[in-house]
């Protein structure tokens, strides 16, 4: 197989780097709404049959959403396996909290309305609201705790990670401002979408709560951003990176200090990211009030792509760093597949990648129009 | 046993392995009946048909649920409790997973919700087109997974790079034409196969002997004993393909199974039953059948297969062999790129052994310090648990004949004399039901055990795998699964008995209509005739 060698070690990376954002972004975009509308449902669905509209807006969407995700994980294990193995195996136990809720989530969809029982339905309700809010809530404080470097390092002779910290330093002030700026994202996401799938009540609460979490996201953004070039300590190499290297962190030295702002003097149009991020919340904001729901959800769509883009921009070429050990930290230099695997992988990925989108859009096309009580009630048997 | 953070992660990930894997076989099969149904419907025009399609469709959503909602943990157990593992081999093993998601698992979840909510949104073809999508999603599935698998069995493709410390690729199409990964594949599909189909007969059957639903359990029990005969003869012929395929990647596990301590003048006979006595080294009450195992082995009567002991010793002067390796690694880690070049000489012509040497850091941190005893001890631990690999295998085996005996018989039956069952019969359909999971956890266990001390054979051990985790840590994700797990269980077979006891409740006024127009047809030719 020498076929690999037309796309250079270098280039391959720096794709890869930008596919793990494409893939969280598509997460964030599509299972976003769907987290979102499950951390909303108890404020804009008071009755059984206005809850049901709600489920029933991601009812037949959020399994293939979900699938982002999974996909995420097999990607970052695939094409960045010092970072899979040094992130799921360090935030273990919050990985656990994820993946308790994650399940929940679609036992709950499923199994809600299969029983009449007022007690049973409302459990699940709680049930869909922890598998909404909590993962929101968790892949934010993760950010948090990568933009501030995380206490692992790598044994000298094999390279076995080993993690240092505590589930409870996870949760120190910024991470959770970070997990809080997640949320009010995906609650701004979530009333979007029931905005543009809703009528009538349920509808407007969706508009009052999706305002809110525009307003919010704007606030804790900024707050976040102010925070992080003031207050945290960025990471760089000691010396100029060797872009095709072999994957091992440890032949580079890193250190601990400066600000991540310096990131813009270097690059100065990543400046972009943040900007949309802004705008596009702004512009959810206002096409909320004046009810052009289309608008609202692509603005929304897009404040979160500038949002989820912005940190990785500005940490670029850093992945993973190490707080206690810096030398340890994950780059994008550092820390790939194999040149063959990377390119096997790019292969796959520009075959199936369009193929996916293509059908999830005719998906979403067959399911097009607002769900109304007359197809929860009518569909009694058919939906959830 | 103490347990250590070797022995919970391993206990949590059988746990939640052997925990998935009771809703993976029956999505397998019920997808591809389901959709069977749905093109006899499509055919046939017959509402009957769509009426099995939306019954067994419900039971397949309900199972599904949980069978996706656990494969998220397999997903990320990897990088959470074996993360040296996912650093070792992730740039091989992660391919299969990762392709998984963009090939076949985007395809099935994004379909199956149409499937359920679309009856109404599209037109038939497009929704038969739908079915099959979903059906063809999760077969895919399994094939990227057991090609994930299959390379653990039999690492091909890659080779070890001592900069980076870790597996990479060398041959991509190695790695998905292992033939071990496609013997799995076909084995596990047709195994999903023959639970579906045991389950629908088992169901149809209960309708039967309670007088229900007649017309839907007939067609169903005869689709499940056609389907179902065709997927139990290929389980057991290509099951012997992964017996043939194991004999050559792992001998161990071959032995292991056979409780063979001794090589055998070739062709080897194989114990049908016994007792084996890991402690004596030897199978008491053993009753054997001449020739067979040598036949499965080898597929030739000349050729040996080697016996416990011998690979045992085999397995010795390997770890001696990849302490040479180790000592060099640590040389060419050290100096890096001034290493002299006899030393990176010694570590190629030892490095297919070095897995071996690692079997020693379960006893000592530094495997070229092990004594003469730990070496004897490592040697010693690459013999799986082989009374439990015994009992398992025959048990799979047993209950593989078995089903061809059950299928065939429904079959002949309804070929011949009609659909109209003995009671016997029905009532054995229904004790059947069970039998396939207990087969299919049986498999996962000779598979799976038989491959131990190795995560990946011969070139890391299990104990190596390991994250570095507390036992704190382990012990709550532990009981937490345990817990959660136990719950939603009983949840679904809940839901699951609800739904079959509650008949098919769709399209029931449209059926019944069909059938009485049918019946007052024939009624009218029978007069004409008369």
């Amino acid at each position: 197989m020498i076929l690999h060698q037309l796309i250079d070690l270098e280039t391959l990376r720096i794709i890869w780097w930008a596919l793990l954002g494409v893939l969280l972004i598509g997460f964030a975009v599509t299972d976003g709404f769907d987290l979102g509308v499950g951390t909303l449902l108890p404020f804009v669905a008071k009755t059984d049959v206005e809850r049901r509209i709600a489920i029933n807006t991601i009812g037949p969407v959020w399994e293939g959403n979900q699938v982002w995700f999974i996909l995420g994980g097999g990607a970052i294990f695939a094409a960045w396996p010092p970072l899979y193995a040094v992130s799921f195996s360090g935030f273990y136990l919050a990985m656990f909290v994820v993946l308790a809720a994650l399940i929940l989530r679609p036992v709950a969809f499923k199994y809600r309305s299969k029983r009449d029982s007022a007690t049973w339905r409302r459990n699940w309700d709680y049930a869909l609201f922890i598998g909404g809010f909590v993962p929101a809530l968790i892949f934010g404080v993760a950010v948090g705790n990568v933009l501030q470097g995380v206490p692992f390092y790598l044994t000298e002779d094999l390279l076995i990670p080993v993690y240092e910290g505590s589930f409870f330093g996870l949760l120190n002030p910024f991470a959770l401002l970070v997990g809080l700026v997640s949320v009010a994202m995906l609650i701004m996401h979530g009333g979007a979408w029931l905005c543009l799938k809703t009528e009538g009540v349920v509808a407007q609460r969706a508009k009052t709560y999706g305002t809110i979490g525009a307003l919010a996201l704007i606030v804790l953004y900024a707050l976040a951003g102010l925070w992080l070039s003031l207050g945290i300590n960025a990471f760089s190499f000691a010396a100029p990176a060797v872009t095709d290297g072999p994957s091992n962190p440890l032949l580079s030295h890193v250190v601990h200090e400066g600000s991540w702002l310096a990131a813009y003097s270097v690059r100065p149009w990543i400046i972009l990211a943040p900007i949309l991020g802004f705008a596009g919340a702004l512009v959810a904001l206002f096409a909320m009030r004046s009810g052009k729901e289309g608008l609202t959800f692509i603005a929304s769509k897009l404040s979160i792509v500038g949002v989820i883009s912005s940190v990785g921009l500005t940490m670029f070429p850093f992945i993973l760093p190490s707080s206690t050990h810096p030398d340890a930290s994950l780059t994008v230099w550092d820390s790939s597949s194999s040149h063959l695997t990377l390119f096997v992988m790019l292969v796959s990925a520009v075959i199936f990648v369009p193929i996916i989108i293509a059908y999830t859009s005719w998906v979403y096309k067959v399911l097009w129009g607002k769900v109304t009580e007359k197809d929860v009630t009518e569909n009694n048997e058919v939906v959830y | 046993m103490e347990l250590g953070i070797v022995e919970l992660s391993r206990l949590q990930f059988a746990m939640t392995a052997l925990y998935h894997f009771l809703f993976v076989p029956l999505t397998l099969g019920l997808s591809v009946l389901v959709a069977i149904m749905e093109t006899v419907y499509v055919m046939t025009n017959r509402p009957i048909w769509r009426q099995m399609t939306k019954f067994w469709g419900t039971l397949f959503g309900i199972n599904f649920a949980i069978g996706v909602a656990t494969g998220i943990t397999m997903e990320f157990q990897f990088g959470m409790n074996w993360s040296y593992y996912s650093h070792y081999v992730g740039d091989i093993f992660g391919a299969p997973l990762a392709i998984e998601g963009l090939m076949a698992f985007f395809l099935e979840a994004t379909f199956v919700g149409l499937f359920f909510f679309g009856w109404d949104k599209l037109s038939k073809v497009k929704h038969l087109i739908v079915a099959w999508l979903v059906a063809i999603g999760s077969n895919f599935s399994a094939l990227w997974i057991l090609i994930a698998n299959g390379w653990m069995q039999n690492p091909v493709g890659a080779e070890f790079n001592p900069i980076t410390m870790r597996m990479e690729m060398t041959n991509f199409f190695d790695v998905v034409f292992n033939e071990v990964a496609q013997a799995k594949f076909v084995h596990t599909v047709s195994a999903g196969y023959v639970t579906a189909s045991v389950f629908v007969m088992g169901v149809s059957a209960w309708f039967l002997l309670k007088g229900r639903h007649y017309e839907l359990a007939r067609r169903s029990l005869t689709v499940g004993a056609s389907f179902g005969l065709a997927a139990a003869l290929s389980v057991v012929v290509l099951g012997d393909e992964s017996g043939y395929s194991a004999a050559h990647s792992q001998k161990m596990k071959m032995a292991a199974i056979e409780v063979m301590w001794e090589t055998e003048a070739a062709p080897a006979s194989f114990t049908l039953v016994g007792i084996p006595d890991t402690q004596a080294r030897e199978t008491h009450y053993a009753l054997h059948i001449p020739y067979v195992m040598g036949l499965i082995g080898t597929r030739s009567l000349q050729t040996e297969i080697p016996g416990i002991n011998e690979l045992v010793a085999e397995a010795d002067a390997r770890i001696r062999s990849g302490l040479v390796a180790y000592d060099a690694l640590m040389t060419i880690r050290k100096e890096k790129k001034n290493t002299p070049q006899e030393v990176t000489k010694r570590f190629e012509a030892h490095s297919n052994d070095l897995g071996f040497a690692l079997l020693l850091k379960r006893y000592v941190d530094d495997p070229r310090q092990a004594t003469e005893a730990q070496i004897k001890l490592a040697a010693e631990d690459t013999i799986p648990p082989v009374g439990l690999l015994f009992w398992s295998f025959r048990i799979m085996v047993g209950l593989g004949f078995l089903f061809i005996a059950t299928m065939a018989y429904f079959f002949i039956h309804a070929s011949v004399r009609g659909m109209k069952f003995p009671r016997w019969a029905l009532r054995f359909a229904v004790i059947m039901i069970p039998a396939p999971w207990i087969a299919a956890e049986m498999g996962w266990i000779v598979a799976e055990m038989g491959r131990q001390p190795w995560t990946v054979d011969g070139i890391l051990p299990t104990a190596l795998s390991v994250s570095k985790l507390g036992v704190t840590d382990l012990v709550i994700t532990l009981a937490g699964f345990v817990i959660f797990y136990s719950v939603l269980f009983v949840i679904e077979m809940g839901l699951m008995i609800k739904y079959i006891k509650k008949g098919p409740y769709m399209d029931v006024a449209e059926t019944e209509a069909w059938f009485a127009k049918r019946k007052a047809l024939k009624a009218q030719q029978v007069e004409a005739l008369s």
